[in-house]
């Protein structure tokens, strides 16, 4: 199936997704079990990859910073720096952009891999016979609650990065904590929290339609229902990364 | 009732349903027979609306179904309950829930409403004491239970059963059969049951069609069926297949 017919596919299934909901109280349950299955059962690899991905950058930036590369005389630059660094790229870059890829492998296998068991088991065939907007039904839910709970992730995921970074300058002993806080503290730009909060409410928008669109589309069994998982981390990493690339140019 | 007139419906091509016409009768059990791949399943997809004809008509009563405004097609889905081949219970919701299900979208009951009218069901196919089992929970049988009480919670006219004995061991299986005759003559639905079950046919069947290469090839009673005539070849060999 050719690139435009995907998108084609998946405008037309948008249209059906943004429909008012049957029943408002069921949808606030279903939105309050999709908040759980999104937020909360993904608070702890989010927490440890934060912690450790903070950590890691602070250890390798003050190594680069500090090595005797020939070129530059060694401790040219300030070890300030290196919190300055770490804060600017976990705001603009990894909390977001690494915390959604990581959702995406998580949150997008699952719910792809959900609504394409729904589709083979005939349980969507059974809302549309009982005249439920099937699409909106299983899939609106799932959006709202990503772009409530994601952000919000998205947040922790930041300060866990600092204070990873925060731990290893302690523990390692590279720099003091004073010189990474100060160096925090003197390149911390308040536009970049708006720009990674533009990205989180996209990257979760992406992760939650593109894998809910991936799922509902699907043909076959179980085998399918497998490739349907893969096929929405992967699209969901390539189309994530290529708008990292759009939001950044557009808003910085 | 359910009238049909000259349906056709073709995919990439190939022809699975060919100038399909037949009447369908309330209070009594009409089955669709036929072999794999005769067009049996798309033809009941295409009276609940999961497919769209190419061409032809559907009428419910007197309602074109394909051809109604979305609010009329929706309200007249609620007239229509299905028995689906793998149950499609929710998996996410419990015996109860399943069942509860379509009262809650669509209709006004309190919850001691809507469970009085769940539990009527439930005890309506045999079922107790499985409320808040899940679906992982409970046997084959009672999951097709289950589905007969969802697709009969909501006073509906229409029943539409696809392979209700399939994967069904053959006491469960006529249990199965004796329930659907029990509803729908007790309800006065029209009830339409696809199946290759020829003890169903003989057990229940009324009103009985036979597809072939997507076209009605016979169209009967189970008394009429042409056992043994040379004049059907293709239903002959579909009936001793069968025993």
């Amino acid at each position: 199936m050719s690139f435009f017919t995907e998108i084609g596919r998946y405008i037309i299934f948008m249209s059906f997704v943004f429909k008012r909901p049957d029943r408002r109280k069921v949808f606030y349950n279903m939105l309050m079990r999709e908040m759980n299955l999104i937020g909360i059962d993904s608070l702890l690899v989010v927490v440890l990859i934060a912690i450790i991905t903070g950590a890691v950058t602070t250890v390798q930036t003050a190594s680069q910073l500090t090595a005797d590369t020939g070129f530059l005389p060694p401790n040219l630059f300030p070890l300030e720096l290196v919190g300055s660094v770490v804060g600017s790229s976990s705001i603009l870059e990894l909390a977001p952009t690494i915390t959604c890829l990581i959702l995406a492998g998580k949150v997008g296998a699952s719910i792809a891999s959900e609504v394409g068991n729904m589709r083979i088991t005939e349980q969507i065939d059974a809302y549309e016979v009982l005249g439920i907007n099937s699409a909106g039904f299983i899939t609106l839910p799932k959006i709202l609650a990503g772009i409530i709970v994601i952000p919000c992730l998205i947040i922790i995921s930041n300060f866990l990065l600092i204070l990873g970074g925060l731990l290893a300058a302690k523990l390692t002993g590279v720099m003091t904590i004073d010189q990474y806080i100060n160096g925090l503290r003197s390149s911390f730009v308040s536009h970049y929290v708006e720009v990674m909060l533009i990205k989180a409410f996209v990257f979760a928008f992406i992760i939650t339609s593109l894998s809910a669109f991936q799922g509902y589309y699907t043909k076959g069994g179980a085998l399918e229902v497998g490739e349907a998982g893969t096929k929405a981390v992967t699209r969901i990493c390539v189309t994530i990364l290529a708008l990292d690339l759009v939001v950044a140019k557009l808003f910085l | 009732m359910i009238r049909l007139e000259d349906i056709n419906k073709n995919f990439n091509g190939k022809s699975v349903l060919k100038g399909i016409s037949a009447e369908f009768l309330p209070g009594v059990i009409n089955l669709i027979i036929g072999a794999s791949g005769g067009g049996k399943s798309v033809l009941v997809k295409s009276m609940v609306g999961l497919e769209v004809p190419d061409s032809g008509k559907v009428f419910f009563n007197d309602l074109d179904f394909h051809n109604l405004d979305y609010s009329k097609k929706q309200s007249l889905r609620k007239e229509i309950g299905m028995l689906f081949q793998g149950t499609a219970l929710f998996d996410s919701l419990t015996v109860e829930e399943n069942v509860e299900f379509p009262l809650l979208m669509f209709s006004n009951y309190s919850k001691e409403e809507r469970m009085d009218k769940v539990n009527s069901c439930l005890a309506k196919v045999n079922l107790v004491n499985v409320n808040k089992k899940f679906h992982s929970e409970i046997s084959g049988g009672m999951k097709k239970r289950v589905g007969i009480a969802r697709a009969i919670v909501m006073d509906i006219n229409y029943l539409f059963c696809d392979e209700p004995n399939s994967g069904l061991d053959p006491l469960t299986a006529r249990v199965i059969d004796e329930l659907l005759k029990e509803i729908t003559q007790e309800y006065h639905i029209t009830t339409i049951i696809n199946s290759h079950d020829m003890k169903t046919v003989k057990d229940i069947g009324e009103h009985i069609f036979f597809m072939h290469q997507g076209q009605k090839w016979w169209e009967g009673s189970r008394e009429n069926l042409p056992m043994g005539q040379a004049s059907n070849p293709e239903l002959n060999a579909f009936v001793k297949a069968s025993f």
